[in-house]
């Protein structure tokens, strides 16, 4: 019985809280192996929702004869249907001393009233939520080379980012591929060796360099999109979108409050501030010309026209030189 | 006073056709009893503007062909040829934007076959324009000869829309856009529509009898009028140019939900209660499975009605700015014509002042080249910010 004393450090319930796979398959993959420490025979239960119905999980959650241990893993708890449902927080009412069970919910609206209960029950908490921003990203990876006992300069983190996209899955593979291929501190040129261009390019930063008036950039980013399979009709609806917030906030209409103004450009609150910024120096007669440039553009896309890319690459250098333009 | 019932009553300020239309008519009977029958020939083409009743014309004449006095708009055959039930009658409406060969050479097979109430067989096709050009080739010839108690009706916007081969083997019907007053007379005398309202619709619609009913009929498409001529005058910047593109979209698309919403979800409830959807027994849950692709089906085509009724709505929302900048124009250049939009008098002279008859002409242009573009599958927003702005600018 020793063994079980040990193990009081794996909690009897836990709760998985995020929607990024590759976390919460190590997080269920570290309670695992820490029950397995203490008890190399432990009997583990990886279920989803389409396999269990209320019988299978009364099955596995009800005190066994012989007072083995077992894991029960439960994904995705939030598509579980009413009746599995009921079984668990009744379970959650009244657990067993044996059983270590685990829940991954993804965190959003469905299935909430489960995830409440399981934290009413003490549920230890964990959360695997998906990284939005590219600090997060580049946290991660810094936390990947500093598990592995490495190191990685900011830059490199960044140029490892821009290579390999945002899936969290393939920078993992990416970090210990360069762990495993490289001696020391990781730098740039050690992430150039391996990895050279750019996975991700968005049609928004197309149409942000564009009227910007920054057309090597954006040419470079649009070639970039193209190459990576994002489709044209979405780069131009991109572009679209960029013209139109600097027509709205460079003669914005009378009388509109800012909430209402972002509204009408379609951006968020806090984009306004640069869109701004980026429609100074605009003449009316250039905003017009691009909104027309973009209407081209569109019924080019759409057919009229023999090749989108050269559709988009003229409407980028029309747009990026026509922010002077008078009549 | 006798007041003697038509199937032409209908038609609206076009005098000269009906009476050409009635003779022919009786010429038709003299041919049925056997004389030469004089005047009667066995291929029409109907043209005319939109709005001037092209298939309303064919469809009377139609009637009278069929019926026994001639066209008395009461008896059962008239009756059968307007629900379009007539057996002799086979009416073509084509609802996507072609007309295809196989469909031509089918309806050219059925278009052969004696009538069954002994008089006539009458094919009424409406926007013969839209067949293609090997359609047409299949026409041409069952238009030249047809069976002896064949009739071709044909309709198209104008006489050039058709290939000259079978242009020049039909008789050709020329509607007129009918006048204010023949428009004005219509809505009150037919559908008691009080006559202030009836001039001011019928001044706004130029000449377009159904445009003119819906605007005397239905507040909310005057709104939509007012919402719509009400623009120009408001453009005072960029940001006014998106707005107002925003606001034309959202009217379609307002306009789009409200006559199919309804109508979807009970034709999807239909579709569904079909396949079995609800019941109990053996099987039903195969069946209900089975109604996916059929309701895929159904969910493209409700779609496709959905677009046609907003390119509609587009295109009205199009020709009311058309017709702003007409009267403008009208205004710089001083002619001396009926103005349909005269009730944003003010506005009109306001732009006019402010701009040339170029400036005018290249609004103008603006406007029907957003109309091509959004026929040719553009964003409409993005057309229509593209045309705000070349309003504005000039």
């Amino acid at each position: 019985m020793l063994a079980s004393m040990d193990s009081a450090s794996v909690p009897p319930l836990t709760v998985i809280v995020g929607d990024e796979e590759l976390l919460v398959d190590r997080a269920v993959a570290s309670l695992v192996a820490a029950v397995r420490a203490d008890d190399p025979e432990v009997d583990v239960h990886d279920l989803v929702p389409s396999q269990v119905n209320a019988g299978k999980l009364v099955e596995v959650t009800s005190p066994s004869l012989f007072g083995e241990r077992r894991v029960v893993v439960l994904r995705s708890a939030q598509d579980l249907t009413k009746e599995p449902a009921g079984v668990v927080t009744g379970y959650l009412r009244d657990p067993a001393d044996d059983v270590v069970l685990v829940l991954s919910h993804a965190g959003g609206a469905k299935g909430r009233a489960l995830l409440e209960a399981a934290v009413k029950a003490g549920a230890h908490r964990v959360d695997c939520a998906k990284p939005t921003k590219a600090a997060e990203r580049t946290r991660f990876i810094k936390d990947e080379f500093s598990r592995a006992g490495r190191q990685i300069t900011p830059d490199a983190a960044q140029a490892l980012l821009d290579a390999v996209g945002n899936d969290l899955r393939e920078i993992a593979a990416a970090c210990t591929q360069l762990v495993a291929d490289t001696d020391g501190r990781v730098d740039a040129a050690a992430v150039a060796r391996y990895h050279t261009g750019r996975a991700e390019a968005s049609g928004f930063t197309v149409a942000d360099r564009a009227v910007e008036g920054r057309l090597p950039e954006a040419l470079e980013q649009l070639r970039w999109s193209l190459s990576v399979g994002m489709a044209p009709v979405l780069i131009n609806s991109a572009l679209a979108g960029a013209v139109r917030g600097i027509a709205v906030a460079a003669q914005p209409p009378r009388g509109m409050s800012e909430a209402e103004l972002a509204k009408r450009a379609k951006v968020p609150p806090w984009k306004l501030r640069s869109l701004r910024q980026q429609s100074r120096g605009w003449t009316p007669q250039g905003v017009a010309h691009a909104l027309r440039v973009v209407a081209e553009t569109d019924a080019l896309i759409k057919g009229a026209g023999r090749d989108p890319a050269y559709a988009l690459e003229r409407a980028v250098i029309e747009i990026a030189t026509a922010r002077t333009r008078r009549g | 006073m006798l007041v003697v019932m038509s199937v032409f009553d209908d038609l609206v300020g076009q005098d000269t056709v009906i009476e050409q239309l009635r003779s022919a008519a009786r010429a038709a009977d003299g041919l049925l009893a056997g004389s030469g029958g004089a005047g009667m020939t066995h291929a029409w083409l109907f043209t005319g503007p939109p709005g001037s009743g092209r298939s309303e014309a064919a469809r009377a004449f139609a009637a009278a062909l069929q019926c026994p006095d001639g066209g008395c708009g009461h008896c059962s055959s008239c009756h059968q040829v307007f629900s379009g039930t007539h057996p002799d009658l086979l009416y073509v409406r084509p609802s996507g934007l072609s007309f295809g060969v196989d469909k031509t050479r089918d309806l050219v097979l059925r278009s052969a076959s004696r009538p069954t109430g002994g008089r006539f067989r009458v094919v009424l096709f409406e926007d013969a324009d839209r067949a293609t050009e090997a359609a047409s080739n299949a026409l041409l010839k069952a238009v030249e000869e047809p069976s002896p108690r064949t009739i071709w009706l044909l309709c198209t916007p104008t006489a050039e829309d058709l290939l000259v081969t079978i242009r020049s083997r039909c008789r050709l019907v020329t509607l007129r856009t009918p006048t204010t007053r023949a428009v004005v007379d219509a809505l009150v005398g037919r559908d008691g529509v009080a006559p202030d309202l009836a001039a001011e619709a019928a001044r706004a619609s130029a000449g377009h009898f159904e445009r003119a009913r819906a605007l005397a009929g239905d507040p909310a498409a005057r709104r939509r009028r007012e919402e719509v001529l009400a623009i120009p005058a408001r453009l005072d910047g960029l940001g006014a140019c998106v707005t107002a593109a925003a606001r034309l979209y959202e009217l379609a698309e307002a306009e789009a939900k409200e006559t199919t919403g309804a109508l979807d979800e009970q034709e999807k409830a239909d579709m569904r209660a079909a396949f079995g959807e609800g019941s109990t027994g053996k099987g039903v849950a195969k069946a209900v499975r089975g109604a996916a692709g059929a309701l895929k089906d159904l969910d493209d085509q409700q779609k496709r009605r959905a677009t046609r009724i907003k390119r509609d709505t587009y295109d009205l929302a199009l020709m009311d700015l058309v017709a702003f900048y007409r009267d403008v124009l009208a205004i710089q250049l001083g002619a001396r014509v009926e103005l349909p939009t005269a009730d944003r008098d003010a506005d009109l002279r306001g732009v006019a002042r402010s701009s040339t008859p170029e400036a005018t002409l290249r609004r103008i242009d603006a406007i029907m080249e957003c109309r091509r573009r959004i026929g040719a599958n553009v964003h409409p927003q993005i057309a229509m910010e593209a045309m705000t702005a070349a309003l504005y600018t000039g």
